[in-house]
């Protein structure tokens, strides 16, 4: 099953520069082991401890996985996700 | 010696305070405000007395002839009221409490005002826009015009934001910026010009405001925002904190103080070609905890000086913040309390996720395990903050 995840701008050189890429699987878990496994880059900056990393946000369908069932989450055929890192810029 | 804070709590654990709903119901009670003219002038509690802290001693007795009578002092945020309670109390007045929170939050807790009446025609023409506008309105405007806006950086989010909030006749702005105008931030940070290169960013933008509106009353701070002067600085009262910052730690720290002192704070951050928008309304909504419990390691979170960012965009988020900041001034509309707002230049588009408080986030959870300020920077090291 693939899914289309909408990559951040920060994100982006890990993959190539693309603004989203097809992931496949059925939970969160599966979507970032995908991901990670075809862009190792990624992992540091989306998995710790075998969680989804505190400083990353993964949406699915416009919730925060975090307070559904966190990596476990199911992620349904065609769902939206985005994978939303802290950004500071504003000032400088 | 003991710093401003050390002083201040002192003061506040010899003296009696009250919350603004417990004040309203003082009835018999003399309400001396303790602020300047200015802000005197900008609205105050019906019926109060006026005694500008700095005459105090001098001024009290022909206000107050009566030692018996039971007194409420106040001043915008509560800390200037406390000293002068203690004063108070020095003189022989028997029953004197300061109110925590100051004016600021009794307005903000909807308890009546007593504006200055009427537009003047100079003012009536420049707002006739507003004016025009049911939601906005005389009311609105006076509302809008004894409001006060915190910037937390006078760069590319500040510089929009302070401009179209001293537009529309916010009357106070404060400004929290330590850093001086380079040659780099002229290609978005349109509150200065090349005129004011060298120059504080903080009074470069007051310049530009000043000229813009002179409604407007600019309260500059050049300093970088620490634990140190948050809590004075936030006890000068503001109704909202507008969150233009370029950096983990004053992101956290801005967060942490702004549930402590329950103000609003309109959160806005740029990288590249994106942008990022929501309002983070203590008790209401979740904070910037519930939202990103940890910073990125920095390795792995480019600011605008190392990625870039395109130089409009910062001139589209920020005025997305100015207009929820209008909107919570004014209490109309839905403001983005718990929904993120993420805007994609390049494609032009907008798409919104959910935000929710977290029940176990460290500062605005059910059992805060945060109560008072870390070390910002070394918690946004990389470095585990709990080993």
């Amino acid at each position: 099953m693939s899914t289309i995840v909408r990559i951040p701008p920060t994100l982006r050189p890990e993959v190539g520069g693309e603004r989203q890429v097809p992931a496949s699987g059925e939970t969160v878990r599966e979507l970032l082991d995908d991901l990670t496994a075809r862009f190792p880059g990624l992992a540091r900056q989306l998995v710790e401890d075998d969680d989804i990393a505190p400083f990353v946000n993964v949406y699915v369908d416009g919730e925060d996985a975090r307070t559904l069932d966190g990596i476990e989450t199911p992620v349904r055929e065609g769902a939206t996700v985005i994978l939303l890192p802290a950004m500071a810029g504003g000032q400088s | 010696m003991p710093s401003y804070r050390d002083l201040l709590q002192q003061v506040k654990s010899e003296i009696t305070e009250v919350d603004a709903p417990r004040a309203s119901e003082l009835r018999d009670h003399l309400f001396v405000d303790v602020r300047e003219q200015d802000e005197w002038d900008e609205g105050h509690i019906p019926g109060a007395v006026h005694v500008p802290r700095g005459h105090l001693e001098s001024k009290i007795e022909a206000a107050a002839p009566d030692k018996a009578q039971p007194v409420v002092v106040y001043c915008a945020g509560g800390s200037r009221s406390a000293f002068a309670a203690k004063t108070l109390e020095e003189l022989g007045y028997e029953n004197v409490a300061s109110l925590a929170g100051g004016f600021t939050d009794w307005k903000r807790s909807g308890f009546p005002t007593q504006l200055p009446h009427t537009l003047g025609a100079e003012q009536r023409s420049r707002y006739s826009r507003h004016l025009l506008i049911p939601e906005v309105g005389i009311e609105g405007q006076l509302k809008l015009l004894q409001s006060r806006v915190l910037l937390i950086g006078a760069g590319g989010l500040g510089s929009p934001a302070s401009l179209y909030l001293a537009a529309a006749g916010v009357g106070t702005l404060g400004i929290v910026d330590d850093d001086r105008v380079d040659a780099s931030n002229l290609q978005r940070q349109i509150a200065h010009s090349t005129e004011a290169l060298g120059e504080w960013k903080a009074d470069s933008a007051k310049r530009t405001i000043e000229a813009l509106n002179p409604d407007v009353n600019v309260v500059t701070y050049k300093e970088r925002l620490t634990s140190e002067n948050v809590d004075r600085i936030l006890a000068d009262g503001w109704d909202v904190i507008l969150d233009g910052a370029d950096n983990f730690p004053t992101r956290y720290l801005v967060n942490d103080a702004s549930v402590w002192h329950d103000v609003p704070v309109v959160h806005g951050s740029i990288y590249r070609f994106e942008g990022q928008v929501t309002v983070f309304k203590p008790n209401v909504g979740p904070c910037y905890r519930c939202l990103f419990p940890q910073p990125p390691p920095p390795e792995l979170a480019p600011s605008c000086a190392e990625g870039g960012v395109l130089g409009v965009l910062p001139g589209i988020v920020g005025s997305l913040q100015t207009n929820e900041t209008i909107k919570l001034l004014l209490g109309i509309g839905e403001p983005l309390v718990g929904r993120l707002l993420l805007f994609d230049a390049l494609e032009t588009e907008f798409s919104e996720v959910k935000l929710r408080r977290d029940p176990a986030c460290p500062v605005c959870g059910e059992h805060p395990t945060i109560t008072e300020y870390v070390d910002y920077v070394e918690f946004c090291s990389g470095r585990p903050a709990h080993a």
